[in-house]
C-alpha cells in the first residue's frame, strides 16, 4: 500500500509542476490543483497508513487506531486550497480578459505597452 | 488568561464583513468604520506591547483547551512589537488610501484592509505551526484583492503571477508541515522545540528537510533570493498604498524564519545545527546583490522603490543568519526602520507619479507644481533607504555591520552592505535628479505635455501627512535608537530564551529543558 500511495503523490507532484511550468493560465491552475490534491494525500499519509482502523481511541490500550490529527489538518488544506482555487480562476479570467491573452509571464511587450500608455507617448 | 491578546485578531475579523456587506453602499460609513477599527487596533496593540514589555510570555488558550492539545496564541515582545508595528503602518497607509482617494477606485477596499490587519496580526501571535499556515492564507486572499484593487491590464496580469507564485508557495508550506508532523507527531512551536531536541542526530534526515522546506516557504514572503522575483513586479504594480502596506508582508516572512528558526530550529537543537545560517547567508549576500543592480537599472520609479525592497531585505536576512541575540537585535532595529522607510518611499512615488507627466517612467519631464516639497521628501525617504546619516537608516546598517564582525562571512557580508549602500546612493540620486532636479531646466512641448498631464490637483496637507508621518518615524527611530534598542534587546534575549517560552505555553510540568 506504501507504494502505491507514495508514487501516488509523487505523479500527482511530477505532473502539477509540469503543468504549472507551461506558463499559461488553464494549465497553471490545473496544475495548482493537482498539487494540491498531492499535498493532501501526502498530509493524510503523515499519520501512517492504517486499515480499517478508527480515527478514535475506543478501548484504552490495545486498541488499533489512526491518527485523527492529519484528518483534520487535511480538511483544512480542502477547504483552503479551494477556495484558493476559486479565486485563482476569477483573477486568470480577469486578466485573460483584459489582456486577451493567457500568459502568465509578462513579456517585455506588455511593459512597454504599459509604459507607452503612462507616458502618452 | 488575557483576552486582549486575541483581540488583533476578532477586532478586523467582525469588523471586515461588517464593512463587505453593511456599509458596501456608503465610502463614508466605510471609511470611518475603517478608522476606527485600526485606531482601536492601535490602541490594543500599544496595550499589548505593554502588557508584554514586563518580559513575560502571555498564552492564549483558545477553547481553554492546554497546549499541545488546543492552538494557542503566544504573546512575547517580539509578537507584541510586530503587532504594534502593523498598527502603526495601517494607520499611515489607510490615511494615505483615503486622502487620495485610492480606496474608492474599486471595490472592498476597507473590508480587503482589514482581512490583511486579522491576517498578519495572527501570524505574528500565532503558537501553532499550522494556525501560522492558515493566517498565512488569510493575509495571503486578502492581499490578492488588494493586489489587483483599481484594475487595469498589467496589473491582473502581475496580480495573476502573484497569486501563483503564492499558492505553490503555499503548497510548499503544507508540504513542509506534513513532514514535520511526520517526524515529530506535533505542530505546537513550543512542544516541536521540545521534540526537535529529543532527535538524535542520526534520526534527524526528516526534521531537516522539513526545516530547510519551511525556510524556502518563508522565504518566499520574505523575497529571498531564489525566490524573490514575484516581488518587484507585485510591488511595482500593486497600488501605492498597498506596496506600502506590502513593506510588513516581507517582515512577516522575516518574523516566521526569526520565530521558528530560533525556537524550534535553534542553532542548539543537535538535529539542526548551524545549518539554516549556513544557507541563508549566501541567500542574502545575493539577494542584496540583486536589489541594489535592480535600483541601479530600474526606469521606473515604483520597480526602484521595489528593488530597494529587495536590497533592505538582503540586509536584514544578513543579520538574521547570525542566529545570536546581538545580530537579532541588529536585525530587528533595521527591520522597523526599513518598513517605515519602503512604506515612505511608496507612499511619496504615489503623489509624484499622479501628479507627473509620464507617469513614473525615469526620464526628463517638466517639474510638478510641488516639486520643491516632493523633492525633500524623496530625499529624505532615499536617506533612510540607503542609510546615510541623520535617518535611522544609518544606525541601522551600521549596528548590522557591527552584528556580522565576528561571523564566518565577515568579510563578504561588509563588503556587500558597503558596496551594496554605495550603487543605492548612486540609483537613488540618479533617479531623484531625473525627477526633480534636471526637470525644472525642461521645456515643456505645450501639446503633448497638456494632453499627457494628469489632472491631479497638488496635494493637500491630509493627502502629504501620511508621508511626513512615515519619515518622522524614521527620525523618531533615529532620535531615539538608545531607548528603542534597549527594548529591542530584550526582545531577542526573551527569544533566544526558549525555556521561557516553553514552559509557558507548555506549563511548568512538562518542563522543556533538554
Amino acid at each position: 500500500m506504501e507504494i502505491i500511495v507514495a508514487s501516488a503523490i509523487g505523479v500527482l507532484t511530477a505532473g502539477g509542476i509540469y503543468l504549472i511550468l507551461r506558463l499559461r493560465a488553464f494549465p497553471v491552475i490545473l496544475g495548482l490543483a493537482l498539487l494540491s490534491y498531492a499535498v493532501n494525500v501526502f498530509i493524510f499519509a503523515t499519520g501512517r497508513l492504517k486499515v480499517n482502523a478508527p480515527p478514535i481511541l475506543r478501548d484504552h490500550g490495545d486498541a488499533i487506531y489512526t491518527d485523527p490529527l492529519p484528518q483534520a489538518l487535511v480538511l483544512t488544506a480542502i477547504v483552503i486550497s479551494f477556495g484558493m482555487t476559486a479565486v485563482l480562476v476569477m483573477i486568470a479570467l480577469g486578466a485573460f480578459l483584459e489582456a486577451d491573452h493567457d500568459r502568465i509571464d509578462m513579456t517585455a511587450a506588455d511593459t512597454a505597452e504599459a509604459t507607452k500608455k503612462e507616458t502618452g507617448a | 488568561m488575557n483576552h486582549w491578546i486575541i483581540a488583533p485578531v476578532v477586532l478586523p475579523a467582525i469588523l471586515a464583513p461588517l464593512i463587505a456587506f453593511v456599509m458596501r453602499h456608503d465610502i463614508t460609513l466605510a471609511r470611518v468604520a475603517s478608522f476606527a477599527g485600526t485606531l482601536g487596533l492601535g490602541g490594543i496593540a500599544v496595550g499589548l506591547t505593554m502588557l508584554a514589555a514586563g518580559g513575560e510570555t502571555h498564552v492564549y488558550e483558545l477553547g481553554d483547551w492546554p497546549a499541545p492539545f488546543g492552538i494557542v496564541l503566544v504573546l512575547d515582545r517580539l509578537s507584541a512589537m510586530m503587532v504594534l508595528l502593523t498598527a502603526a503602518l495601517a494607520l499611515i497607509v489607510l490615511f494615505h488610501a483615503v486622502a487620495t482617494g485610492w480606496d474608492s477606485r474599486g471595490r472592498h477596499f476597507h473590508a480587503l484592509f482589514q482581512f490583511q490587519l486579522m491576517g498578519i496580526c495572527g501570524a505574528f501571535l500565532t503558537g501553532d505551526a499550522f494556525n501560522l499556515f492558515v493566517f498565512f492564507e488569510v493575509l495571503l486572499i486578502a492581499s490578492y484583492g488588494l493586489m489587483i484593487h483599481g484594475g487595469g491590464r498589467v496589473r491582473l496580469q502581475a496580480g495573476l503571477q502573484y497569486v501563483v507564485m503564492n499558492l505553490a508557495g503555499s503548497t510548499l508550506f503544507l508540504f513542509a508541515l506534513g513532514t514535520l508532523y511526520a517526524a515529530t507527531g506535533t505542530l505546537n512551536i513550543a512542544d516541536l522545540a521540545v521534540k526537535v531536541r529529543e532527535i538524535p542526530l542520526e534520526e534527524a534526515a526528516l526534521v531537516r528537510v522539513a526545516a530547510m522546506l519551511l525556510m524556502i516557504v518563508f522565504a518566499i514572503k520574505a523575497a529571498l533570493f531564489p525566490v524573490q522575483f514575484w516581488l518587484p513586479a507585485t510591488y511595482a504594480n500593486a497600488p501605492a498604498p498597498v506596496a506600502a502596506l506590502f513593506a510588513i508582508m516581507t517582515k512577516v516572512g522575516a518574523y516566521a524564519i526569526l520565530r521558528i528558526h530560533t525556537v524550534v530550529f535553534g542553532p542548539d537543537a543537535a538535529a539542526i545545527g548551524g545549518l539554516p545560517g549556513t544557507w541563508l547567508f549566501p541567500a542574502a549576500v545575493v539577494t542584496l546583490g540583486l536589489g541594489v543592480i535592480g535600483v541601479l537599472g530600474a526606469r521606473r520609479l515604483m520597480p526602484l522603490v521595489a528593488f530597494s525592497v529587495v536590497g533592505s531585505m538582503g540586509t536584514l536576512m544578513l543579520a538574521i543568519s547570525v542566529f545570536t541575540p546581538y545580530a537579532v537585535t541588529a536585525a530587528l532595529y533595521y527591520l522597523v526602520h526599513s518598513t517605515f522607510a519602503a512604506a515612505a518611499l511608496f507612499l511619496l512615488a504615489d503623489l509624484v507619479v499622479s501628479r507627473r507627466a509620464g507617469g513614473d517612467v525615469l526620464t526628463v519631464r517638466p517639474p510638478t507644481v510641488q516639486n520643491g516639497l516632493f523633492a525633500t521628501l524623496f530625499f529624505a525617504g532615499a536617506l533612510g533607504m540607503v542609510g546615510m546619516p541623520p535617518l535611522s537608516g544609518f544606525i541601522g546598517k551600521l549596528f548590522v555591520l557591527d552584528a556580522l564582525r565576528d561571523a564566518p562571512g565577515m568579510a563578504l557580508g561588509w563588503t556587500v552592505i558597503l558596496v551594496g549602500s554605495l550603487l543605492s546612493i548612486v540609483g537613488f540620486a540618479r533617479a531623484g535628479s531625473v525627477l526633480f532636479w534636471k526637470s525644472t531646466a525642461a521645456t515643456p512641448d505645450p501639446e503633448v505635455e497638456t494632453a499627457a498631464l494628469p489632472k491631479t490637483p497638488a496635494a493637500g496637507p491630509a493627502e502629504v501627512a501620511p508621508t511626513m508621518a512615515a519619515v518622522a518615524a524614521l527620525a523618531l527611530l533615529s532620535a531615539f535608537a538608545g531607548p528603542v534598542t534597549d527594548y529591542l534587546e530584550s526582545t531577542a534575549g526573551q527569544l533566544f530564551e526558549r525555556t521561557g517560552y516553553i514552559s509557558a505555553v507548555l506549563g511548568q510540568n512538562m518542563e522543556g529543558e533538554p
